[in-house]
């Protein structure tokens, strides 16, 4: 059993959801991105997800393409992303996905990515731009089955299709709430209720619900339907309302705990 | 750098792209899930409704009552004599409705959408001829429209600004990155994954996610199916060489489809920008390396990171770090000749045909009348030069007088 189903056993056993977090790796710089980044793992983050900027990021809403940016030009790139994974590593347990854009892993090459990203620490990746009908051409050139490949379901995806991309997915399946990008405003609860029930019909594995997710009150909303809650445009935004705040690592760290609260008041199934 | 030898490789037409939009190695869709359905429903209205007897006589009224199809083949004898060279033959596609050939592929496109029964159209614009056109499509068939245009471009091209906002189109500026045509197709990308339950996105270009790149080469071929009808009617024997400036390639491939299994050369011009080795160009075919932007996979400029680089040229239309998938294949197999023309020889290919033929070209397609330029000098009196005059330069005034 790898990190990724560990996790989700033991929450189930805890009777609580995973509270899954996306951030920009390198915002606002490197160093006190890794400081960022560790607190908010200690602090109730159950998984991570690292994001590896790239310079076109189309599926990006504003703070994201915002943070993307800055840490772009702080000269992040693939290698320093893992580089930072293995140092995360070594500070925590809980699983890492590589969050990216096809072109920064085409340029790394899949094989060396397959390799490095496990030598790393990191448990899965999620390449937003890699539909199942194109995912074969990085899949192939890994040399073993190691490392989760995340995949996304859409509120546009028909049931059909939903089974097909269950079928060749791992770890969890990250439900996008909303059509739009991310850090979209508006939440409809019942309508992802709608599309969890539709997926569980699909799949066995974990859900995850991600887009459109602020507050609170929207991380119980969605733990009591998903398995799952990430968030992710929403701590870019405290980031960037905090670059010159001294208290920035704990800001984030604080609001992980409060976003992990909410995991646990769970009302129903 | 070049011989004139007559390169025929053989290119198999009927073989790409395959079923899921490949290219060879290139193309594809590569694109976010939220969009893959709209990709997928995209594929099959096209597979279906385009080749449809009805959909095609319709396209073809238009193509000829609206757009005023087919457009002039012109043989320019003042700037040949001027040249003491070849003979160079102009395809007017500056003379077709709206001022280009970007016309072409959004009526095409506006008349499937209809079909599918969407209700708006959003495109994304470099120069503004796409987004024109867009508009103009628009109008006629009484849907709304958005065009995301970088407010760079909106800068420099503000004649086209004017004219999208009075055929009812909602121009929204685009103000991430450089500001042109890619940060337009990012943006456009992104509100078409909020929008795309109702709304159809005209792609101006042979790129983008299958099934854009054979869809726009499709309604463009016109150009190159009129242009062989016309050479052979004119002169009985074809070009020596066909000549298209590069952007991402609709008009290039417009123009060359026609021809893929002739005896003769193809000349893609991209933009050199303010000199390749400046690193401030737009010569993806000729300097990149192969990576995925805006949803397939082809050359595109971009560092040892896979981080899409800014690309230059003083033609908005021919600022862009990617190019069409189909035209990576083709470099490949040599079958197309790629070349970079810069600024200033793009402005003095300008002149030349504002002066000697009372023409004036859009920036884009000065590139290619400047490599006809370069060609007809070089090639014997008894061949023939067909240079594809894409659009038209009215839009570029604020531009040239601005460089003098």
């Amino acid at each position: 059993m790898n990190r990724i189903d560990k996790t989700f056993e033991t929450l189930r056993q805890k009777k609580e959801k995973a509270l899954v977090g996306f951030i920009t790796a390198g915002d606002p710089n490197i160093s006190d991105s890794f400081s960022i980044i560790k607190a908010m793992c200690k602090s109730g983050l159950d998984i991570l997800e690292l994001g590896i900027s790239f310079s076109d990021p189309t599926a990006d809403g504003p703070a994201i393409q915002r943070s993307s940016a800055r840490a772009l030009k702080q000269g992040i790139n693939l290698r320093a992303v893992l580089e930072m994974t293995g140092r995360l590593r070594e500070e925590t347990s809980i699983p890492i996905i590589l969050f990216s854009y096809y072109n920064p892993i085409y340029a790394y090459g899949a094989k060396a990515f397959y390799k490095d990203a496990l030598a790393a620490g990191a448990d899965g990746v999620l390449v937003v731009d890699l539909p199942p009908e194109e995912s074969d051409e990085m899949t192939s050139q890994w040399p073993g089955d190691e490392l989760d490949l995340i995949r996304l379901v859409a509120p546009t995806t028909p049931l059909e299709r939903m089974i097909q991309i269950a079928r060749s997915a791992s770890g969890f399946i990250y439900l996008v709430s909303k059509t739009g990008v991310t850090g979209s405003d508006g939440l409809d609860t019942e309508d992802i209720k709608d599309k969890i029930g539709s997926l569980r019909s699909a799949t066995k594995l974990p859900i995850c619900v991600g887009f459109g997710i602020s507050t609170a009150d929207d991380v119980a909303a969605v733990a009591s339907v998903a398995d799952g809650v990430v968030i992710g445009s929403a701590f870019e935004r405290l980031i960037e309302d905090n670059l010159d705040n001294p208290d920035l690592v704990s800001i984030l760290a604080n609001k992980v705990a409060e976003f992990k609260k909410a995991t646990k008041i769970v009302t129903s199934q | 750098m070049h011989n004139n030898k007559v390169v025929n490789n053989k290119y198999n037409q009927d073989k790409f792209p395959d079923s899921k939009g490949h290219f060879g190695i290139y193309g594809g869709r590569y694109v976010g899930e939220t969009l893959m359905p709209a990709l997928l429903e995209l594929d099959e209205a096209y597979n279906t409704i385009v080749p449809d007897p009805s959909f095609q006589s319709e396209f073809k009224r238009l193509l000829q009552d609206y757009a005023g199809r087919p457009t002039p083949l012109f043989y320019a004898k003042r700037l040949s004599e001027h040249l003491n060279g070849a003979f160079i033959y102009l395809k007017r596609e500056d003379l077709a409705h709206t001022g280009a050939h970007k016309i072409n592929n959004t009526l095409g496109q506006a008349l499937l959408a209809q079909r599918m029964g969407k209700t708006k159209l959003i495109a994304e614009t470099g120069a503004g001829q796409h987004g024109v056109a867009t508009a103009t499509a628009a109008a006629l068939f009484g849907m709304e429209c958005r065009i995301f245009m970088g407010r760079e471009d909106i800068r420099r091209q503000a004649p086209n600004v004017q004219r999208m906002k009075l055929l009812g189109a909602q121009v929204v500026p685009v103000t991430s990155g450089t500001m042109t045509l890619k940060d337009a197709m990012n943006e456009a990308m992104r509100f078409w994954v909020g929008a795309v339950r109702d709304t159809f996105y005209v792609i101006g270009s042979v790129a983008g996610p299958h099934p854009y790149p054979v869809m726009v080469r499709e309604f463009q071929r016109v150009i190159g199916n009129e242009t062989r009808e016309q050479i052979l009617r004119r002169t009985g024997g074809l070009p020596a060489v066909l000549i298209a400036c590069v952007g991402g390639g609709s008009n290039a491939m417009g123009l060359f489809y026609a021809f893929m299994d002739d005896p003769l050369e193809m000349v893609g011009v991209e933009a050199a920008g303010k000199g390749i080795e400046t690193g401030k160009h737009a010569a993806t075919l000729g300097q990149g390396t192969i990576g995925v932007l805006h949803g397939s996979k082809s050359y595109v400029l971009q560092d040892e990171n896979g981080q899409i680089k800014e690309a230059h040229s003083i033609a908005a239309g021919l600022d862009y770090p990617g190019v069409g998938p189909e035209h990576s294949l083709l470099k490949d197999f040599k079958k197309i000749q790629y070349v970079a023309i810069d600024d200033e020889q793009a402005l003095e290919a300008f002149h030349a045909l504002c002066v000697l033929e009372g023409i004036i070209p859009a920036l884009e397609s000065s590139h290619a009348v400047a490599w006809a330029m370069v060609e007809a000098k070089r090639r014997p009196k008894n061949e023939i030069i067909v240079v594809n005059l894409s659009g038209r330069g009215d839009k570029d005034l604020g531009i040239v007088s601005a460089y003098n």
